[in-house]
């Protein structure tokens, strides 16, 4: 137990999926001018992440690793399929994402016409992707490791792209320089609220 | 085809992505990838050649196929195609510069879900022929190798005092061998990144007024 929580608080603020390993920046920017699309999207990815995670990690671990077929037969047990992982993710999630859409089109419209665009886009947002690959790359134990991996990792972008939403709502009204507009100062403020989640680093888990 | 291949306006599809329509600092797309491998330049240059290469691919054989992809599943089709030419230069990282490849980790993986890709297929290749799909793949993987080796240029000069590990700034100027320089260690830490990304935003709208935001 006090291993997924360790797992869980790690993936929120020491590995913030944002300001550690820039994932997910492009939605991360597009979409954070308002903090209630923020926050819409913000839940989808956590709802994704929480979900795709998982499935692979069931993937990788019965079907691509090496020697993970043996439970299908012994003669199977030297077959690296490990090579496929990228489609094979990409595919577990694209499919997710789609599902994601039709229940969030179902049952909240309005969120719907707001995320627009960006909901299909999760498909192709490196956050999920990268959930997967470094669930991949840390070798969980088991099944209960990898999802409170997943959804911390959400939680952590969900925290992150609202943060920066609210400040950009304020930022609005401030008198920033004009080459600096827009795009520029949204990568300075990450950065120094990428500073501010650095002093998490200091937390021995 | 009467037009020559490198007509003037051809010629434009690799220049302007350089500038005015650069892929990451004015079209917004493929940051998390820029930022994440710029703390040396040498795997900057690697990811570098990796997009360009993976983008100029996608581009000619989504925009050959571009008549027969049926239009609700093009995303699923484009992913597929990246995906397998991620693949191969995966492989291709892995047999030739292991040490590399260790390094950008998860990066190459992540290629798949660079934007810029996307975006590039959707905007371009799906609309036009394959040579100015090659073109714009060229010019809009320049683009961002641009950004890529501008950002990891500064953070290894300025974090560790090496250009492609190589010692730039001398060791007899160190604190700790009686000089009076120390590395910025905050360079490669990852907020710099985002830091000197949007410095050179505010340097090249400075230049090129036309790109302000209102």
């Amino acid at each position: 137990m006090e291993n997924l929580i360790n797992i869980f608080v790690k993936s929120i603020f020491i590995e913030n999926m944002v300001f550690a390993y820039f994932l997910g920046m492009c939605s991360y920017l597009a979409v954070s001018k308002k903090v209630s699309t923020a926050a819409g999207l913000g839940i989808a990815v956590i709802f994704v992440l929480g979900i795709t995670v998982p499935v692979d990690y069931l993937l990788e671990n019965y079907v691509l690793k090496e020697g993970a077929l043996a439970w299908l037969s012994p003669s199977l047990a030297d077959v690296d399929l490990s090579f496929l992982s990228f489609i094979m993710f990409i595919a577990v999630i694209a499919s997710m994402v789609q599902l994601v859409e039709m229940v969030v089109e179902k049952f909240a419209p309005v969120l719907y016409n707001q995320l627009g665009i960006f909901l299909p886009l999760i498909a192709v947002n490196c956050a999920i992707l990268g959930g997967s690959l470094f669930m991949q790359q840390k070798q969980f134990v088991n099944i209960g490791e990898a999802s409170v991996y997943g959804l911390g990792s959400g939680v952590g972008w969900f925290l992150a792209i609202v943060g920066i939403a609210a400040i950009r709502e304020k930022i609005e009204y401030s008198n920033v320089p004009a080459p600096l507009k827009g795009l520029g100062i949204t990568f300075i403020v990450t950065g120094l609220m990428g500073m501010a989640f650095m002093g998490f680093m200091g937390i021995k888990l | 085809m009467s037009e020559p291949l490198f007509s003037k306006k051809n010629l434009k599809l690799i220049t302007d992505p350089l500038n005015n329509s650069n892929p990451i600092t004015v079209q917004v797309l493929g940051i998390c990838s820029a930022l994440a491998v710029t703390a040396q330049l040498k795997p900057a240059v690697v990811m570098s050649i990796s997009v360009m290469v993976v983008l100029a691919a996608a581009n000619v054989i989504i925009s050959l196929l571009r008549n027969t992809i049926p239009n609700r599943i093009r995303i699923i089709v484009q992913l597929v195609v990246i995906a397998a030419l991620v693949i191969l230069v995966d492989q291709v990282l892995k047999a030739y510069v292991y040490d590399v490849s260790k390094q950008l980790s998860v990066f190459v993986g992540l290629i798949i879900t660079n934007c810029i890709l996307m975006g590039r297929l959707e905007a371009f290749a799906l609309g036009n022929r394959p040579w100015q799909s090659f073109l714009d793949g060229i010019g809009n993987g320049a683009g961002y190798a641009a950004i890529l080796i501008i950002v990891g240029f500064f953070r290894e000069l300025l974090g560790s005092g090496t250009i492609f590990g190589l010692r730039i700034i001398p060791e007899s100027f160190y604190i700790t061998n009686g000089g009076f320089y120390a590395n910025n260690g905050m360079m490669i830490l990852p907020p710099m990144a985002l830091i000197t990304v949007g410095v050179i935003i505010w340097v090249q709208r400075s230049r090129n007024r036309k790109l302000i935001e209102n």
